[in-house]
């Protein structure tokens, strides 16, 4: 049997729950044993293979039309999505944006701000993508498991993989569940 | 017609969200290459009405590479705010977790991130050119890397309670102090440590040797250079005053952080959501300056560990009287760097104040505004606070670490698809601007705070601005 294919991506969070997975330590190891990595932030392929993977992990919320992007391309892409961390599972810290207007919290990094020369302007070239308010990945595309912490923790990340790799569904409960 | 516009995104191997453009004039030629940073997050804005002291729980969630720098750096702008200066044991312990996080983020970066370009090489299949294909290629090697950024986590948790956003410095001290036993777990990973970075150092060197043309045409430049020193000018990353010196060497400034708009602006520019800083008194870009390990090593005279002193002068010898301006060799820097902080974390165990109990200073004097300054894994990191009576923020500004290279950065990936991009394009030409950007180890949700991540896509537009090729790998 062929190993079952992985991807992930980072959206709207801090790679903090990529690098938690990293804290799996010598066991990455046994993640690329059972597992085939494909695209992912750490690897180099861009884009989640054309013929589908198995299993496809987003780390992050969406607060922007690029990230919208990601998040419907790995859901048409993946079999089982997974909403790594808190920023994915309900939009996290930087969700606090929402507190505010777009435009408010703009103009106070590109033009208000003590360090900024007298030229400040909000970026706008059509290269570039649009914010929007930060949501949680559910909200823009269905997901099927949830795992969160900030970040989760190594050994759950762990957990979950080796279950994903073996073709079962993680059981999240107990010290696996937590939300800080 | 063979115009054409590239796009690579996303830029792999670096941390957050870029894209890269670049334009080709009719002849097939590049003429201009941009990076484009593609995120924004809004922490300056959305951080007003927090209090002081819950900073250093909230910033670290800028960046989970280095969420280290953003908590010492929070909390340093807490004690200046609140005029509580730590006892001296407390900051010990603060530079401690401070040098365990540029062990793991120089480690991850050297072997993890950037290794799989030197050691499978620039052309290398992308389908294995990664952390897995090290592990494929040389298993010993790659459980050393594990292990290396294991003892730097470790040293977090230890303190912090966990490796990634911990818990730990707040506005006058810390909350927590070392046992004994504790030190003396930390201590026993040292030697194997230092052991993996002079692997590391072995194997750069080896890799500069044979490829000598290259680092002496991949984006070679000259800019200022920023970072913290010791009152003698050697090499600091946890305190000290800043040192800007310009391409020629010559000392511009050294003046005390806190003073900081006194003399850095920035610039924004409409093709990217990272901002540019700059030397005041040049101008932008005539006053644009690099920090980070090149940068650091540059302004640094000297290092006060003998193993890592003993390297920076080796890297003082490439080009002698002179800052050194080789892009890649940021990759040496950060090594030396990486020696320095394993050498470090002995000298601080070693300390005798380390385990003191007196880590907490509770006498608070609102001062109404504070500024921290640390010098993270990728350069300068500064966090300038505003509060009420209350010790409730009423303005932030974060001037993030990559933010200072952004100008170098955009310059290198311009000068590298100048020099390795021909017709007909092939993919490792891509990987080479990307390693480009990858050599400065950016971090983009860091620099994107305010502006967020930084994924990267290659285009190719003739002059008219017109797309004409967009490649992908995948």
């Amino acid at each position: 049997m062929a190993k079952p294919k992985i991807a992930s991506d980072w959206l709207c969070g801090c790679a903090g729950c990529h690098m938690s997975l990293l804290d799996i330590d010598e066991r990455i190891v046994t993640v690329a044993e059972l597992a085939d990595l494909r695209s992912t932030p750490i690897t180099d392929l861009k884009v989640p293979d054309v013929t589908g993977v198995d299993v496809g992990i987003l780390e992050g919320g969406i607060n922007n039309t690029a990230n919208e992007e990601v998040a419907l391309r790995m859901r048409k892409s993946c079999k089982i999505l997974v909403a790594l961390g808190d920023c994915a599972v309900f939009g996290g810290v930087p969700a606090m944006r929402n507190f505010f207007t777009l435009e408010e919290t703009l103009r106070r990094a590109y033009i208000e701000c003590e360090s900024n020369d007298s030229e400040g302007k909000i970026p706008d070239d059509p290269e570039l993508m649009k914010p929007t308010q930060v949501r949680s990945l559910q909200q823009v595309v269905p997901v099927d498991i949830f795992v969160p912490g900030c970040p989760p923790d190594a050994d759950t990340i762990f957990y979950v993989l080796a279950e994903l790799a073996q073709g079962r569904i993680p059981n999240l409960k107990g010290d696996k569940l937590h939300w800080d | 017609m063979v115009a054409q516009k590239i796009t690579i995104e996303p830029v792999t191997r670096i941390e957050g969200h870029a894209k890269v453009t670049i334009r080709m004039t009719d002849a097939g030629a590049v003429e201009h290459a941009y990076l484009h940073v593609n995120e924004f997050r809004g922490f300056e804005k959305f951080c007003e009405g927090r209090m002081v002291f819950e900073m250093p729980s909230i910033t670290p969630r800028i960046c989970g590479i280095c969420p280290v720098s953003h908590h010492l750096a929070a909390a340093k702008a807490g004690d200046e705010l609140l005029g509580c200066p730590p006892p001296r044991p407390a900051s010990l312990l603060r530079e401690l977790m401070h040098m365990g996080q540029i062990v793991q983020s120089h480690g991850m970066h050297f072997f993890e991130l950037a290794g799989p370009d030197l050691l499978l090489g620039f052309d290398a299949d992308p389908a294995i050119r990664n952390v897995v294909g090290i592990i494929q290629a040389n298993p010993g090697l790659a459980l050393k890397a594990v292990n290396l950024r294991k003892f730097g986590q470790e040293i977090i948790h230890t303190l912090g309670g966990r490796r990634i956003h911990p818990n730990f410095a707040v506005p006058g001290g810390v909350n927590k102090s070392l046992k004994a036993a504790e030190r003396d777990g930390i201590l026993a990973g040292v030697d194997e440590a230092i052991a993996t970075i002079q692997a590391g150092l072995q194997i750069m060197k080896v890799w500069a040797e044979a490829n000598r043309e290259d680092i002496n045409k991949f984006a070679v430049f000259p800019t200022g250079y920023f970072g913290l020193v010791t009152p003698d000018n050697g090499l600091e990353l946890y305190g000290g005053d800043i040192r800007l010196i310009g391409a020629d060497g010559v000392q511009l400034e050294k003046f005390d952080g806190r003073k900081y708009l006194d003399y850095i602006s920035e610039h924004v520019e409409s093709w990217s959501y990272l901002k540019f800083p700059y030397y005041k008194k040049m101008g932008y870009p005539g006053g644009v300056y690099r920090v980070g390990p090149l940068g650091r090593l540059n302004i640094a005279e000297q290092i006060r560990t003998p193993l890592a002193n003993a390297e920076h002068k080796i890297f003082k010898s490439i080009n002698p009287g002179r800052p050194v301006e080789n892009t890649l060799y940021y990759h040496y820097a950060r090594l030396i760097e990486a020696l320095f902080a394993a050498e470090h974390v002995r000298e601080l165990c070693y300390d005798p104040d380390l385990l003191s109990t007196d880590i907490l200073n509770t006498r608070i004097d609102n001062k109404g505004e504070g500024v921290g300054i640390i010098e993270a894994p990728r350069g300068t990191l500064i966090h300038h606070y505003w509060a009420d009576e209350h010790n409730q923020l009423t303005k932030v500004n974060l001037i993030v670490s990559t933010g200072h290279n952004n100008w170098a950065m955009s310059e290198a990936v311009d000068s590298v698809a100048k020099t390795y991009i021909k017709q007909p394009v092939t993919e490792g030409m891509l990987n080479r601007v990307e390693a480009a950007i990858r050599a400065y180890d950016p971090c983009l949700s860091c620099s994107t705070h305010a502006v967020g991540q930084m994924p990267m896509i290659l285009e190719m537009v003739d002059q008219q601005g017109d797309l004409i090729q967009t490649i992908t790998r995948d």
